[in-house]
């Protein structure tokens, strides 16, 4: 039996890890309403007001992208950064750690699956919300567009795939502590305005939320709106974010296999 | 390293291996409460010695509790010693963990993995490509085990549709897909039906046989599937390895002697002076109003003739003849003190 390479176990495990999720996406159908209707609801009621305000046409499109990326946000937090809990629950994580492969392109394919099926909702919300509001979309550069949007999910999923290492090592707890951030990361992030309106100082301890950086960039590319930094500095920080928020979770990931091993931990139940 | 008139390595070899548990303390978010007057430690494995040879078919038998899922834990690299060490293969439980994974694979009983969304199929093929197993070669696989377990025509349901029992054949088939040198089975057989645990049985001893360098350890609450199946049996408790021997072996133990039952017609003699014949060890009668049951232990065992013979000349009409066979059950009470019965998990 020839033992495949790590790094093509890590691609093999990842893709098949993927697959529950895109299977998911085509066998469940709930999501549809649930995940892309209600959003568009929550981007009416502030489009509304803008309009009503009289707010510049851009800012429109600016709670469209943040409420497109939000649901990105909403997924690393609900989604991945619970995965690994889950898993073990339901007694899959043992066989995950058991096998060869490495753990890290187990957790990759978890986000991966997360992404994808998050891309789908992400695009109904977008597509949605430019033809309900007649959002300009004319961004400077396409390419430049395209890189920040996979950095920002790089740097989020990295973030993600760290959270769901520390979910598992410190139980619902850690949980508990992000979804008492859940709040205050929309404000700072500025999912429905720009965030240089936030003092400067705010802002700029903000951006290490990549999807702070991420849409400011976004939103500067697509509608030349003024930003907290200038777009490269803003890629080159979304780079930075996603490889630390990476080996991190890499680390973290290493950490939890031998403390698990020691305590006893990877089965919640035992046969 | 192996004893020098030893040339193959153990498959499996473990040296006063030991495991504790910490005890569960409550935790509140705040903090931690102190903990109680109870030891903070419960040891559920205690210096435990096994060696297993490549080939070998093993079974572990024990009571609830009696660490026989730990020991596998530890084997299969998800559970790290407190105290001793363990080799798979020739390599280190706790620093070659790596090098053991893609050679080995465990599948337990009552395991609840696998993703509901997914049918059968797409589930065993998730878990073979995490071991890099081909599509087409684990399709291939997936075919063949299928068949074996009768799950066939469920290849296509989800994984939440299936009952009990057939999720659990299709975690067996998920041990075999990666065609694992060594492997690890812990109750493969509970909760299938008769007919279900016989085939599969069956498929693991022919495997074995197939493939002579592989090694499997299994444990069992069956005392019938462990004397059937395994070429030597580890009967541990508390922890602690009581007995280890093959299993003709250890039914020799509890019994010393051939043991022969036979029931006579009533008021037949001639039974009372059967210890004196050359050859019979022992010999005890209970009288029932229909008949005599008659138990003979021999230190020779051709001389069951003569006691045939002494009997018929006494006048006596057998009923019935035959040599009992002590079971593992009665090793296993032996040595244990209690039958699986009294402690069944709830
Ligand atoms: N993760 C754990 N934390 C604390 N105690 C544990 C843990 N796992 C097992 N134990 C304890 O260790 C002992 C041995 O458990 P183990 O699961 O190895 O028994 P077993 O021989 O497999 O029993 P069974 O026949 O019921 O499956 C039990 O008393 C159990 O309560
Ligand atoms: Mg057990």
């Amino acid at each position: 039996m020839p033992e495949p390479s790590s790094l093509k176990l890590f691609l093999t495990a990842a893709a098949a890890r993927t697959y529950p999720r895109v299977a998911w996406l085509f066998r469940s159908r709930t999501w549809m309403i649930q995940e892309t209707i209600l959003p568009v609801l929550a981007v009416s009621a502030f489009a509304y007001a803008y309009t009503a305000m009289g707010a510049p046409h851009e800012y429109t499109g600016f709670v469209v992208l943040g409420a497109a990326m939000t649901t990105f946000w909403m997924n690393v937090l609900w989604g991945l950064g619970a995965q690994l809990y889950w898993e073990r629950d339901s007694g899959n994580l043992e066989l995950y750690v058991m096998s060869p492969a490495p753990m890290m392109g187990v957790l990759t394919g978890m986000a991966l699956g997360g992404m994808t099926t998050t891309l789908v909702r992400a695009a109904a919300i977008t597509v949605s919300g430019v033809l309900l509001f007649d959002v300009p979309i004319d961004p400077t550069s396409w390419g430049l567009l395209a890189l920040v949007f996979v950095l920002t999910l790089a740097a989020l999923y990295g973030l993600g795939m760290m959270f769901a290492s520390l979910f598992l090592l410190w139980g619902r707890e850690a949980w508990h502590v992000v979804n008492l951030l859940q709040e205050p990361i929309y404000l700072l992030s500025g999912t429905n305005f720009p965030v240089a309106v936030l003092p400067r100082a705010v802002a700029v301890v903000a951006t290490a939320i990549p999807l702070t950086a991420g849409m400011d960039a976004m939103r500067q590319v697509l509608f030349r709106a003024p930003g907290l930094f200038d777009v490269w500095a803003e890629v080159g920080l979304l780079a930075g974010l996603a490889a630390v928020f990476l080996v991190a979770a890499q680390r973290s990931l290493r950490y939890l296999e031998r403390r698990a091993k020691d305590q006893g931990k990877l089965t919640v139940r035992w046969q | 390293m192996p004893p020098m008139d030893d040339p193959t390595p153990a498959a499996i070899r473990t040296e006063a291996l030991s495991r504790t548990y910490a005890r569960p303390r409550r935790r509140r978010w705040w903090g931690r409460k102190p903990a109680g007057d109870e030891p903070a430690e419960f040891v559920a494995l205690d210096g435990v010695s096994l060696s297993v040879r490549p080939g070998e078919l093993f079974g572990l038998l024990g009571p609830n509790g009696a660490g026989k899922t730990t020991l596998i834990k530890i084997l299969t690299t998800l559970l790290a010693p407190s105290a001793g060490s363990a080799f798979v293969d020739g390599l280190d439980v706790v620093t070659e963990a790596d090098a053991i994974r893609p050679r080995i694979n465990m599948v337990s009983g009552g395991e609840s993995s696998g993703y509901g969304i997914l049918n059968v199929r797409e589930n065993l093929w998730l878990f073979a490509r995490i071991y890099g197993v081909p599509t087409a070669v684990a399709h291939e696989r997936i075919d063949k085990m299928l068949e074996v377990v009768g799950l066939t025509d469920k290849a296509k349901s989800r994984v939440t549709h299936l009952s009990t029992g057939q999720r659990q054949k299709m975690n067996f088939c998920r041990g075999f897909i990666t065609d694992p040198k060594i492997l690890f089975l812990d109750e493969p057989t509970l909760g299938l039906d008769v007919t279900s645990a016989r085939a599969i049985r069956a498929f693991v001893r022919q495997w074995m046989k197939e493939r002579p360098d592989r090694t499997l350890l299994l444990t069992t609450h069956y005392m019938a599937e462990a004397d059937e199946l395994c070429d030597r049996v580890a009967i541990i408790d508390k922890g602690r390895v009581l007995a280890c021997d093959t299993p003709a072996n250890l039914k020799r133990r509890v019994q010393q002697y051939p043991l022969y039952e036979l029931t006579l017609a009533p008021g037949a003699n001639g039974w009372a002076d059967l210890e004196a014949l050359p050859g019979v060890h022992q010999a005890t009668a209970t009288t029932t109003p229909t008949t005599v049951e008659l138990k003979v232990s021999l230190s020779e065992e051709p001389a069951i003739g003569a006691v045939v013979q002494a009997l018929a000349t006494g006048g006596g009409r057998i009923l019935s003849l035959k040599k009992s066979e002590p079971t593992l059950e009665d090793v296993f009470i032996e040595l244990v003190g209690h039958g699986l019965g009294s402690e069944e998990k709830g």
